[in-house]
C-alpha cells in the first residue's frame, strides 16, 4: 500500500524537479496518445515540438503566442498566491479588445502618434472595468470569485458578438459581423521581418520582471503572499484583504485586457466574434505549471505556446484534430497537480505502524 | 392555455433536467465537503460517450449507462488527485474541464453531423389525457423522471439515513469525523463518484434528448451554471429542483424571446442566465448567517489524515 | 477505595517510540473498579501517548495489556470500547452545524432516533448535565459541549473512562459539576483515569496518583497526603523551585509570595498608557461573541491580568486592541492619549502598541515562511526594519531574527528556518521576542505560554516581568489562573464579552476570580 508520509519541511529539490517529471509524464502520455490516434510516433513529435521552431516565421508565432499567455499568467499567479481565483481572464481579455479596439475605430483613419497610446490605455482600463465586477462583488458581498468572473466571461463573449454584428460592424463589410479593418496608425509595428512578433513580447518579457521584484521584494507582494497562506496572519500584519483583493483582480484584468488589445492589434488586426483560442483560460494552466512564480510562468508559457503551434503543425502535415492540443495541456497539469505533491509528501511504501 | 405556451413550458422542462443531475451529483460532493469545479468535463465526458455508445449499439439505454460510467470514470480521477494526492481541487477541477473539453472533442470527430432519434418518451396515456397537465407532466423520457427521482432520493439519503448524516458530518468537519473513526476519504471518494455519475448523466441527457446529436463542447457553460446552482440552493435538494427550473426557464425565455413577442437581441437574452447567476450569487453570500449554518465547512480544503 | 479485587486493568512495561523519542518507556500502570486515579505529568511526559495505547489508537512497541486478569490486545478503538473502555478527549469531535442528537448518534454507533433523544436526556439530567438533544451544536458554550462529550461516553456504560484535561475550559463552578459527576460514577463502579497537571484538582478529587516524568513512571502518591509540593517535585524532577517561573505549570494556590514582585516604584509608574472606556464591539460573525462596555486601563509598569474560560471574548478583545478589527469612535481606544480606534494594526504598531495573539501558526505567524520572513509579518512598521520605501529590507529582517533567536534562545536551524519546524515552544518565544525587541510602548498578549513547555514559559514570563520593569503597560489575556496570579499586579475577568472590575492580585484568590470569570461583574455583585 502506497502511503502519504508528510515531510517536515518542503521538499527544494523538488520544486524544480516535480515540474521537470510531469513534462516528462506529459510526452510518455503524449506518445501513447498518438500511437492510439495511428499516427507515427516519432514524426508526431517533431510535428509537435521540433517542427515549429525551425524556421524564422514559427518562432515569431511562439512569442506571438506566449506573449499573452504570459503576460496574463503572471498577472494571474500573483493574484493565486492571494488565493484570489481569477478565473474570468479569457473575458477581461475580451473587454479589453472591445475597448482598445473601439478606440481604434473611434479614430479610424487618424494617422497621428497617440492612437497606439490610446488604445493600450483603452485595453488596460476595459480588462480592469471587467475584473471590477468580481472584486466588487466579493470585496462588499463576499460573492465567490470563481463563479461571478467566469459568468463574466460568458457575457463579454456575447457582448463582442453582439457589438460586431452591430454599432461595431464594418458597414462596408458585405454583412458580415466583423469590424473595419484598423488603420495604420492603431496597428502594432512588426520589428521582426517575415514574422508576426509584436510588441506584445517585450511588454511580456518586462511583466515577468515586475511580477518576479513585486513578489519578492517589496512589502506589497510580501502582503499578497501571506494573505495567500495565512489570512488572520495577514490582518495581524495590517495587510488589509479588501485591498489585497483589489489589486489582484485589477492586475489580472489589466494584464487580460493588455493582451486583448495586443491580439487585435497584432495579429488579427480588427475586431471579430472570437479573437482568442482561449488564452484566459490556458493563462490559468500556465500560471499552475510555471509554479505560480514569474519565471516559472515564463517557461511554462513557452511550453504551452508551443503545444498550440504544435497542435497546428501537426493538423497541417498529419491530419491531427486540434483538440489534440487541449488533451495536452490538460495532461500537462493533471501530471503536474500529481507529482506536485512530491514537494509536501513523501511516499511510503509498506504498512502503518 | 396555448399550445405554444405549452410547447414552452415543455421546452424548460428539457433546459432544466441537465442542471438538475449536474447540480444535485454536485450538491452531494458539496455536502462532503469537495468543490469540484470540472462539471463541464464531467458532463462532456457523459455526453460524447452516452452518443457514442448510442449510435454504435442502437440503444438509447446503454448510452445513458454509458454517460453514467463515463463521468465516473473521469470523476475517479479527480478524486485520486484530490483524495489522495491531496492536490489543490480548485487546480484539478479547472484541469479536469479543460482535459475535458479537449479529449471529448477529440473522441467527438468521427461523431459531428450523425443524427440520434432521441430518448423515447414514457407515457401513461390515461394519465397525459389529462388536459394542460396531463402532456406537462406526463409525456417525459425516462431522464427527466429520473431527475425527480433522484432528487427526491439524496433528499431523502441525507436527511434520513446513517451513511448520509455520516457525510454531512464528513462536510462540516473532516478532523472529527476522523477522531470519531469514520471514514472521510472513503466517504468523499463516494459523494466525488456519485457527482460524476449524475454529471455524466446530465450529459447524455444533453446528447441523447435535448439536441439528440453530438457538437464539440456543446454542454455551453451548463457545469458552471449548475454550480453556482448549488449555491443558490443553499445545498438543500428541494431547492435546486426549483432553481434548475428557473434557470433552465430563463434561458428558454432568450430562446422563444421572438415568437413570444420580445424583441431584443439574442445575445442580450442569452446573457440571463449568467447575469442572473451574479445576482443571486450576491444575493445569497451577504448574509453570512445563512452561509454559515448550511455552508459545509469544510468545503474546498484538503484533508489529510493525521493521528 | 483498597479492595483486595484485582485491578481492572493493568498495564506492564508499555513502551513506545517515534523517531527521536521514546514516548514511553516500559510504564506500568494498574487502575480498580471504582478508582479515581490521576495521571500526573507535565506537557511531554508521556501522558498522551500511554492513554492512546490504552485507548486502541496507537499500538505500543512493547508491553502487555491486562483486562479484568486477561491479556488483550486493543487494536482500535472500536475494540476499547467493546472492552468497556471510554475517553473523552481534550479536543472535541464534534460538528456545529448538526444537531446534539446527531452528534451523538456519530460518536457512539446508534441512531439518531426518538429512542435516542430520551436517552440522553435522561443520561444527562442523570449525572447533572443537562442537554437538550435537538439544539445544534454551535450554539452551545464550551462546558455544554464538554457534556456531548461524556454522555457519548456514559451511553456506552464504560466500567473504564479516561478524561484528558478536562476541566482548561469549565469555570470553577462547571468544575464542581463535574467532580460530583465523576464521584458519582465511581461509587457506580466506574474507574477514572484522571489526566492533568493541576495539582488543587488531583488533591481534590483523586485516590491515587501514577506520576510520569520523561516517558518513564517514576511514582504513585497518594493525592489526600501528599502536599502540592510533594506532587510537583515529583513530576518536575529535584531542584524545581515553586517560583513563579514554574507556577504555571505546577497550579500552586493562589497568594503564594514566591516571585512576584511590586510595581517598580519608578517615576513613570502610574502614567496610563493604554485605556478604553466603553468600548461596544459587535460581534464580527453570526457565531462569534459582542464585546459590551469593556472599560480598562493600563499604566507604564504595570502588568494587568485578564482571567477568564475560552470562548467569552479573548479573541475579539485582542482583534479590538490590536488594530484587526476597529472600534466604532476613534476614541474607544486612546494609546498615550491619541485616539487610535479607528487605527489598523500597522498605524497602531507604529505608535507603539504591540501584540501576541493566542494562535501561533496562522496567526502570529506563518507556518510556510522563514524566521526572517516572519519578523516582516510585524516588524515591518518599525525600525531598524522598516525602510520608508516599497521595497523590503532582508538583510535588516534576518538580522533581527538573528537577534530574537539568540536573546530567547530559540531553537532552531537558524533565521532562514520555516516557522512550521519549530517546537510549540520555541516558536512562542520567537514570536514574544519579536514583538518585545521591537520596543513597544505598550503590549497586549493573549495565552502566551499555552501549549508551551515549562522551560520556554520560564523564559517568556521572565521577559514579560522584565519588560513591565523598563515601564511597558502590559496585557495579560489568559485562561491560566495560576499564571495571573503569580505575574500580574491587577486582575480583572471576561466574561460572555465583558470585563469584570479589576482588582489588585494580592487582595483576591483563586475562587473569587473565579467567581468573576463565571459573570459575576465584581466580588460585591456576587456576594
Amino acid at each position: 500500500m502506497m502511503r502519504l508520509e508528510r515531510r517536515a519541511v518542503p521538499s527544494r529539490v523538488m520544486v524544480w524537479g516535480a515540474p521537470l517529471i510531469a513534462l516528462g509524464l506529459t510526452l510518455l502520455a503524449g506518445c501513447a496518445l498518438f500511437a492510439l490516434l495511428g499516427v507515427p510516433v516519432l514524426a508526431a513529435l517533431h510535428a509537435f515540438f521540433v517542427e515549429p521552431l525551425t524556421s524564422r516565421y514559427g518562432l515569431g508565432e511562439l512569442g506571438v503566442k506566449a506573449a499573452p499567455l504570459v503576460m496574463i499568467a503572471v498577472a494571474l499567479s500573483i493574484g493565486f498566491r492571494a488565493q484570489v481565483w481569477n478565473i474570468g481572464a479569457e473575458g477581461q481579455l475580451i473587454a479589453g479588445a472591445i475597448a482598445g479596439g473601439s478606440v481604434a475605430l473611434a479614430l479610424y483613419e487618424i494617422e497621428a502618434w497617440y492612437v497606439l497610446p490610446a488604445m493600450v490605455l483603452g485595453g488596460l482600463a476595459g480588462g480592469m472595468a471587467w475584473a471590477a465586477v468580481p472584486a466588487f462583488l466579493k470585496v462588499r458581498f463576499n460573492a465567490n470569485e470563481i463563479l461571478t468572473s467566469l459568468m463574466m466571461s460568458y457575457i463579454a463573449v456575447l457582448l463582442l458578438s453582439l457589438l460586431v454584428s452591430g454599432p461595431l460592424r464594418d458597414p462596408d463589410g458585405f454583412n458580415f459581423p466583423e469590424s473595419r479593418l484598423f488603420h495604420d496608425a492603431a496597428l502594432l509595428p512588426r520589428p521582426w521581418s517575415g514574422t508576426r512578433l509584436h510588441a506584445g513580447a517585450a511588454v511580456a518579457l518586462l511583466v515577468v520582471v515586475a511580477g518576479w521584484v513585486l513578489l519578492s521584494r517589496t512589502l506589497l507582494g510580501f502582503a499578497l503572499r501571506v494573505h495567500g497562506q495565512a489570512p488572520r496572519a495577514a490582518r495581524h500584519a495590517g495587510f488589509r484583504a479588501s485591498s489585497l483583493v483589489w489589486f489582484s483582480l485589477l492586475a489580472g484584468g489589466a494584464m487580460a485586457g493588455l493582451a486583448g488589445l495586443f491580439e487585435v492589434a497584432g495579429p488579427i488586426g480588427q475586431l471579430l466574434p472570437s479573437i482568442s483560442p482561449g488564452y484566459g483560460f490556458t493563462a490559468i494552466i500556465v500560471a499552475f505549471v510555471g509554479r505560480l512564480h514569474p519565471v516559472g510562468v515564463l517557461f511554462a508559457g513557452l511550453i504551452m505556446a508551443l503545444s498550440y503551434l504544435g497542435g497546428e503543425s501537426a493538423q497541417i502535415t498529419l491530419g491531427l484534430p486540434l483538440a489534440v492540443t487541449g488533451v495536452f495541456q490538460g495532461m500537462l497539469l493533471f501530471f503536474l497537480l500529481a507529482t506536485d505533491v512530491l514537494i509536501r509528501y513523501r511516499v511510503r511504501t509498506g504498512t502503518r505502524t | 392555455m396555448s399550445d405554444v405556451w405549452i410547447l414552452t413550458l415543455l421546452t424548460i422542462v428539457t433546459a432544466a433536467t441537465p442542471l438538475v443531475y449536474a447540480g444535485i451529483g454536485e450538491l452531494v460532493v458539496e455536502r462532503a465537503g469537495v468543490l469540484n469545479l470540472g462539471l463541464e468535463g464531467l458532463m462532456l465526458g457523459g455526453a460524447v460517450a452516452a452518443f457514442a455508445v448510442a449510435h454504435l449499439s442502437g440503444s438509447a439505454t446503454l448510452g445513458i449507462l454509458a454517460g453514467l460510467a463515463a463521468g465516473v470514470l473521469l470523476a475517479t480521477l479527480f478524486a485520486f488527485l484530490t483524495l489522495t494526492l491531496q492536490s489543490s481541487q480548485v487546480a484539478t477541477g479547472l484541469a479536469l474541464t479543460i482535459f475535458g473539453i479537449g479529449l471529448t472533442a477529440l473522441i467527438g470527430q468521427s461523431l459531428v453531423g450523425i443524427a440520434f432519434g432521441g430518448l423515447p418518451q414514457l407515457s401513461v396515456s390515461w394519465l397525459s389525457a389529462i388536459p394542460v397537465f396531463g402532456p406537462l407532466l406526463f409525456e417525459h423520457d425516462i431522464l427527466v423522471y429520473g431527475s425527480f427521482a433522484l432528487v427526491a432520493t439524496v433528499a431523502w439519503f441525507l436527511s434520513r439515513t446513517r451513511a448520509g448524516l455520516v457525510l454531512r458530518a464528513v462536510g462540516d468537519s473532516p478532523e472529527s469525523a476522523h477522531a470519531l473513526g469514520h471514514p472521510v476519504i472513503r466517504v468523499r471518494y463516494a459523494a466525488v463518484l456519485f457527482g460524476g455519475g449524475c454529471a455524466g448523466l446530465g450529459g447524455a441527457y444533453l446528447s441523447l434528448a435535448y439536441t439528440p446529436m453530438w457538437v464539440e463542447n456543446m454542454s455551453g457553460g451548463r457545469g458552471w451554471i449548475a454550480l453556482a446552482l448549488v449555491v443558490f440552493a443553499v445545498w438543500q435538494p428541494g431547492r435546486l429542483l426549483f432553481g434548475a427550473y428557473l434557470f433552465g426557464g430563463i434561458g428558454i425565455l432568450q430562446l422563444h424571446g421572438q415568437a413570444l413577442g420580445l424583441t431584443w437581441p439574442s445575445q442580450l437574452m442569452s446573457m440571463l442566465p449568467y447575469l442572473a447567476t451574479i445576482l443571486v450569487l450576491v444575493l445569497i453570500s451577504r448574509d453570512g448567517g445563512r452561509i454559515r449554518r448550511n455552508a459545509p465547512a469544510s468545503i474546498g480544503r484538503p484533508f489529510h489524515p493525521t493521528l | 477505595m483498597q479492595s483486595a479485587s484485582p485491578p481492572l486493568m493493568r498495564l506492564t512495561g508499555i513502551t513506545k517510540a517515534y523517531p527521536g523519542v521514546l514516548a514511553n518507556d516500559a510504564v506500568d500502570l494498574s487502575i480498580r473498579a471504582g478508582e479515581i486515579q490521576a495521571l500526573l505529568g507535565e506537557n511531554g511526559a508521556g501522558k498522551s501517548t500511554l492513554v492512546k495505547v490504552m485507548y486502541g489508537l496507537l499500538q505500543a512497541d512493547a508491553g502487555s495489556v491486562h483486562w479484568d486478569g486477561e491479556a488483550v490486545t486493543i487494536g482500535s478503538p472500536a475494540r476499547a470500547r467493546q472492552l468497556g473502555i471510554a475517553m473523552v478527549f481534550q479536543h472535541f469531535s464534534l460538528f456545529d452545524a448538526l444537531s446534539v442528537l446527531e452528534n451523538v448518534a456519530l460518536g457512539t454507533g446508534l441512531d439518531a432516533d426518538a429512542e435516542l433523544a430520551e436517552r440522553i436526556v435522561s443520561v444527562s439530567e442523570r449525572y447533572g448535565l443537562p442537554l437538550d438533544p435537538n439544539r445544534s451544536v454551535y450554539t452551545l458554550s464550551v462546558g455544554e459541549r464538554q457534556r456531548i462529550e461524556i454522555v457519548r461516553c456514559l451511553l456506552q456504560e464504560p466500567r473504564l473512562l479516561i478524561m484528558d484535561e478536562p476541566t482548561s475550559v469549565l469555570t470553577p463552578v462547571e468544575v464542581d459539576t463535574l467532580f460530583e459527576t465523576l464521584a458519582r460514577l465511581a461509587a457506580e463502579g466506574v474507574a477514572i483515569l484522571y489526566i492533568s497537571h493541576k495539582l488543587g484538582e488531583i488533591r481534590a478529587l483523586c485516590h491515587s496518583a501514577t506520576i510520569l516524568r520523561g516517558g518513564r513512571r517514576v511514582a504513585d502518591a497518594d493525592p489526600a497526603r501528599a502536599s502540592a509540593d510533594d506532587l510537583a517535585r515529583l513530576m518536575m524532577g529535584d531542584g524545581v523551585q515553586l517560583g513563579a517561573a514554574g507556577a504555571g505549570v505546577l497550579g500552586t494556590p493562589a497568594n503564594a509570595s514566591t516571585g512576584r514582585q511590586a510595581p517598580c516604584p519608578s517615576d513613570a509608574a502610574g502614567t496610563v498608557r493604554l485605556s478604553t472606556s466603553g468600548l461596544d464591539l459587535a460581534a464580527g460573525a453570526p457565531d462569534a461573541l459582542a464585546l459590551r462596555d469593556i472599560t480598562l486601563s493600563i499604566a507604564a509598569g504595570e502588568l494587568v491580568g485578564i482571567a477568564g474560560v475560552a470562548g467569552n471574548g479573548q479573541d475579539e478583545l485582542l482583534a479590538a486592541l490590536a488594530g484587526e478589527r476597529r472600534a466604532p469612535n476613534a476614541e474607544d481606544v486612546l494609546l498615550d492619549g491619541t485616539a487610535i480606534g479607528r487605527s489598523g494594526p500597522g498605524e497602531r504598531r507604529r505608535l507603539g502598541l504591540c501584540s501576541v495573539p493566542e494562535e501561533r501558526l496562522g496567526h502570529g505567524a506563518v507556518p510556510e515562511l522563514s524566521l526572517s520572513e516572519n519578523v516582516l509579518l510585524t516588524a515591518h512598521h518599525r525600525a531598524p526594519v522598516a525602510r520608508g520605501g516599497p521595497l523590503l529590507d532582508r538583510r535588516a529582517a534576518k538580522a533581527f531574527a538573528q537577534r530574537i533567536i539568540e536573546e530567547f534562545d530559540v531553537r532552531c536551524d537558524g533565521p532562514d528556518s520555516v516557522a512550521s519546524s519549530l517546537s510549540g515552544g520555541n516558536l512562542q518565544k520567537f514570536i514574544v521576542g519579536r514583538e518585545i525587541l521591537q520596543a513597544p510602548g505598550v503590549l497586549v498578549i493573549s495565552q502566551p505560554t499555552w501549549g508551551v513547555d515549562a522551560g520556554a514559559a520560564a523564559t517568556i514570563h521572565r521577559a514579560l516581568r522584565a519588560l513591565a520593569a523598563d515601564g511597558v503597560a502590559v496585557l495579560l489575556i489568559s485562561q491560566d489562573l495560576d499564571e495571573l496570579m503569580a505575574l500580574c499586579d491587577r486582575i480583572g475577568a471576561l466574561c460572555a464579552g465583558r470585563l469584570s472590575t479589576f482588582y489588585a492580585t494580592a487582595d483576591v484568590d483563586v475562587r473569587q476570580v473565579g467567581l468573576l470569570m463565571g459573570g459575576a461583574a465584581s466580588l460585591e455583585a456576587a456576594a
